[in-house]
């Protein structure tokens, strides 16, 4: 008889350390596992692995190292370093009033002005993966639910709910309307969730959406807060993306929503933004929750305790954004050129015969290779995005990694490369259609 | 409207405790030498200002660590695109190094075992999320930091149950304290999941002797638990004894590579020793790999900021910088403390021994009108009020003992510090305690002396243990009832 002897450790950490809900093993990170293997360079590893996985702004960084040339006092707190002193100390999470100021400002920036922004009810947080986190914790007990449509962002299932204990409910959305969220869609979500025997507290939106690239329409956002009033549930709008609209018209926050209703229900409202997509920033760890909800900002800004902002970007980020020259070329400059690459990819894929859905906003398209699948299941979704990654050797986000309830979708970014490698990009996509068709020719 | 969670609405947050509302009593009324010199004295903050002066000059002379440039060339991209939560390599080589320079290189620290977090706060409740589930238990020694009630159990739903320590041996963890703790957890239906230490201690100033950590070590052994031991003051120890980490202790006992190796788990942060809070670097140093896996994945919740690691890498990896600074600054707390220590006592206050920290902490007995918390709180609040400073009591740090307090000397000028132990020594002589207190404080000496060398029988120490928790049986809780209407102005005034 043999006694298996358990790793006495494991035994002794939390269920949290131990379970999976990191979510770390899903095909979204194998992914990137072989893209660190054999990386794409365009000098010296031109047959590598393009990295089309991971959503990067890397189109305006010229723009973010003019600016800290031409403005030393930024990163250097000055001659002599007379700010240092009191930078260093600066621990106070209300977070520095300047900066909350310059934030305000450029998230109004970003919304042509539409709405107006509340510096004292900024949160500030190391990143939104933080700021979602930390509303759930606060809108949500453990065992409850929040509502989310797919396809989302796969970081959600980790960040919503692997500490928190919260659970995500489905919002199921299809191509038959473009993704688009119904009322239908909504009430059926709402409804599984309480035959689970769930408690719902609120919906979480991406807008602009991640995967689908696309900015939400405004009669859909007032479907969308209209239900979580009928509910009395929260709504969380996640506009880390609302910078990479292509166009400032395309997009329309859940602000100007409730400003249009003047400020009506607005307590049960929260946004998410971040600078780690628009600035291109993600290593600065820039994050905010702005809530209209008196409890729920105090609250957080108690809670950011865990997960403040280095006050010496802070600082940097105070003088940057507060130079109004700067943030209005760059907002302007950053859409220009994600707006090209955008076309360059569209049409690229076109060529090759591939449809993407239309898409406004955000660092990556949303394509469809349903045509392309053996059986229209997950299983061939998987198989058609192994030997993407294999033989044409990109990786992309399988739709089911984002929980799409169609397979055959992946997103395929574009913003986090130069020019010339999406052109190889395309050229090894186009490639591989050729001789599929060749294939299927010949069969 | 749709309800908050319980989490949200729930006191656990802690800053409706007196160590807050001192603080904001001081931010309405801030001593500032020219522009309010009868302000409140912030004494209730434990920062190290002592040192800063020595790091701008080194700023000024690395202005490629500022300027994000590599050999005069730019990296801003690669530092503004890098969010791997395994940290940036340089940065926690050097501050593997550093630590391990710490402590005098008698260990080292492989920088694999480290994680990077947004400060100690992050470090430890991601310890607790990593070691304990909801309603587990971990053990902690009192006095303790009155920040752990929020980091360790708001978010997590651990408890903590206290080790009562008391002046009788200098407040050292004993082993029927502990087991004490442990029968009191096990009361209440909790698991206890293992013991977080503070070494060097906050409140207390003080480094832990290798008997008691000898002690841990066979406890969480015996129990088969965990030890984390917090060593974010480990490089302000200003004067012998030297700082012994629990790690240098399971090496000399040759228990590494063991199982209760794995067991062990270390904080640190920056914010202490070099004095820069608001840059947010923490980091936790396990040996389980398992805890070290799920704490770096953790770590995504606060990361530290790319920018700062970049400057911070260039800074440590500066060890002839390091050494200096580091000398500099144990020279300039051990002066400010001695300035405190013996300014008190000309004012008939004692403090505890101590070697380490940013703080004092300081018996005021003898100035209670009573033996009771309520005096305790009627004293501070003279202090805040009257006195103008503000310090923590020691019942915000769980104490058990009435009439202590912990009082911090490193956030201040060397003239700030003369103004404040000037208004005590007033305080002091017009409640007419001086002379009284000069009785109490040659016969506590005789006492304190004996007390400190010798080791409590067990039978002594239960008698003990007997009269304290007659006398002071309640939960934390009632006393902060009193302070109820004064929370309910300040919150109102804020």
């Amino acid at each position: 008889m043999v006694i298996e002897i358990e790793k006495p450790s494991s035994v002794r950490l939390s269920k949290v350390a131990i379970s999976k809900t990191h979510g770390e093993d899903s095909p979204y990170f194998a992914g990137w596992k072989a893209y660190d293997e054999n990386p794409y360079d365009e000098v010296h590893n031109q047959s590598g692995v393009i990295q089309m996985g991971l959503a990067e702004n890397q189109v305006s960084f010229d723009l973010l190292e003019k600016y800290l040339e031409e403005h030393h006092e930024a990163s250097s707190w000055g001659k002599g370093a007379p700010g240092f002193r009191e930078n260093a100390l600066f621990q106070d999470y209300h977070g520095l009033k300047s900066f909350r100021q310059a934030m305000a400002n450029f998230m109004e920036q970003i919304r042509g002005g539409k709405v107006k922004f509340d510096p004292d009810r900024i949160v500030l947080t190391a990143g939104a993966t933080a700021a979602n986190e930390l509303l759930t914790f606060i809108l949500a007990d453990p065992g409850d639910a929040l509502l989310v449509p797919t396809p989302y962002y796969p970081g959600f299932d980790r960040d919503l709910r692997w500490r928190t204990g919260v659970k995500i409910v489905p919002i199921h959305c299809n191509s038959s309307n473009n993704f688009q969220i119904t009322p239908q869609a909504l009430e059926a979500a709402y409804q599984s969730a309480e035959s689970m025997d769930l408690k719902v507290r609120g919906i979480l939106i991406t807008n602009p959406s991640n995967p689908l690239g696309s900015a939400i329409q405004s009669s859909i956002l007032n479907d969308i807060l209209d239900f979580a009033v009928h509910k009395n549930i929260h709504l969380v709008s996640d506009e880390i993306y609302s910078g990479s609209t292509f166009s400032p018209s395309e997009f329309v926050s859940i602000a100007e929503i409730l400003r249009n209703r003047n400020y009506k229900d607005a307590e049960r409202v929260h946004i998410v933004y971040s600078l780690s997509k628009d600035l291109g920033l993600p290593g600065f760890r820039v994050g905010t929750i702005y809530s209209y909800n008196d409890d729920v900002v105090t609250t957080a800004r108690r809670m950011s305790s865990f997960t403040l902002i280095s006050s010496q970007t802070q600082h940097l980020l105070a003088c940057m954004l507060s130079n109004h020259e700067f943030t209005q070329n760059y907002i302007k400059t950053n859409r220009e050129r994600l707006n090209k690459r955008y076309d360059m990819i569209i049409q690229g894929l076109k060529k090759a015969g591939i449809e993407c859905l239309k898409g406004n906003a955000g660092l990556f398209c949303w394509m469809n290779l349903s045509p392309l699948l053996n059986e229209p299941t997950r299983q061939g979704e998987l198989e058609l995005w192994n030997i993407i990654l294999n033989q044409v050797k990109l990786n992309i986000s399988p739709g089911s990694s984002c929980h799409c309830s169609e397979p055959g979708w992946f997103r395929v970014c574009f913003a986090n490369m130069s020019e010339q490698t999406l052109r190889v990009a395309l050229q090894r996509i186009h490639k591989f259609m050729e001789q599929r068709k060749v294939c299927s020719v010949n069969r | 409207m749709g309800l908050l969670s319980r989490k949200a609405t729930c006191n656990t947050h802690g800053q409706d405790s007196s160590y807050f509302l001192g603080w904001q009593e001081y931010e309405k009324n801030p001593y500032n030498e020219v522009n309010n010199p009868n302000g409140i004295i912030q004494m209730g903050l434990a920062e190290n200002q002592l040192c800063l002066d020595l790091l701008e000059p080194w700023l000024m002379k690395n202005p490629d660590a500022l300027g994000l440039k590599r050999d005069g060339i730019s990296i801003f991209k690669e530092l503004a695109l890098f969010q791997d939560y395994n940290g940036f390599p340089a940065f926690k080589r050097a501050l593997a190094d550093f630590m391990g320079e710490i402590r005098g290189n008698k260990v080292s620290f492989d920088p694999n075992h480290v994680v990077l977090t947004a400060g100690a706060t992050s470090a430890n409740e991601t310890l607790m999320f990593c070691l304990a589930d909801q309603g587990d238990a971990f053990l902690l020694p009192t006095p303790y930091y009155p920040g752990f009630d929020r980091d360790l159990r708001w978010r997590t739903g651990v408890e903590i149950v206290p080790i009562h320590c008391t002046s009788s041996n200098g407040f050292k963890v004993t082993l029927p304290a502990i087991e004490q703790a442990y029968r009191q957890a096990q009361k209440r239906k909790l698991r206890v999941k293992g013991v977080l230490i503070t070494n060097p201690s906050n409140p207390l100033g003080t480094t832990m002797a290798r008997d008691e950590l000898d002690l841990l070590i066979n406890f969480i052994e015996d129990r088969q638990i965990h030890l984390i031991s917090d060593e974010i003051y480990s490089g302000t120890v200003f004067t012998s004894p030297s700082f012994v980490s629990v790690m240098e202790v399971l090496k000399d006992r040759n228990l590494d590579q063991t199982q209760v190796w794995e067991r062990v788990h270390i904080v640190y942060s920056l914010s202490k020793d070099l004095g820069l809070p608001g840059f947010r670097v923490g980091a936790i140093y396990s040996n389980d790999p398992v805890v070290v896996s799920a704490a770096t994945k953790m770590s995504s919740f606060g990361l530290v900021s790319s920018q700062t690691q970049y400057l911070l890498s260039a800074m440590l990896l500066d060890k002839k910088f390091t050494k200096e600074y580091m000398s500099e600054n144990h020279k300039r707390l051990q002066k400010q403390q001695k300035d405190l220590v013996s300014g008190l006592e000309k004012a008939g206050i004692r403090c505890l021994d101590s070697n380490a920290g940013l703080f004092c902490w300081v018996d005021m007995r003898h100035l209670l009108k009573s033996n009771t918390f309520e005096a305790e709180m009627e004293l501070w609040q003279k202090i805040i009020y009257h006195v103008k400073i503000n310090i923590s009591p020691g019942s915000s740090c769980h104490c058990i003992e009435p009439g202590w307090f912990r009082v911090c000397f490193a956030n201040m000028s060397e003239s700030t510090l003369k103004l404040a132990i000037q208004r005590l020594k007033s305080f002091v002589s017009s409640i007419g305690m001086k002379s009284q207190s000069h009785q109490e404080l040659k016969s506590l000496r005789r006492k304190a002396r004996n007390n400190w060398v010798f080791r409590l029988s067990l039978q002594s120490f239960y008698d003990r243990e007997q009269d304290t928790t007659t006398k002071v049986s309640f939960s934390y809780r009632p006393h902060f009832m009193s302070l109820s209407n004064i929370a309910a102005t300040l919150d109102a005034a804020a």
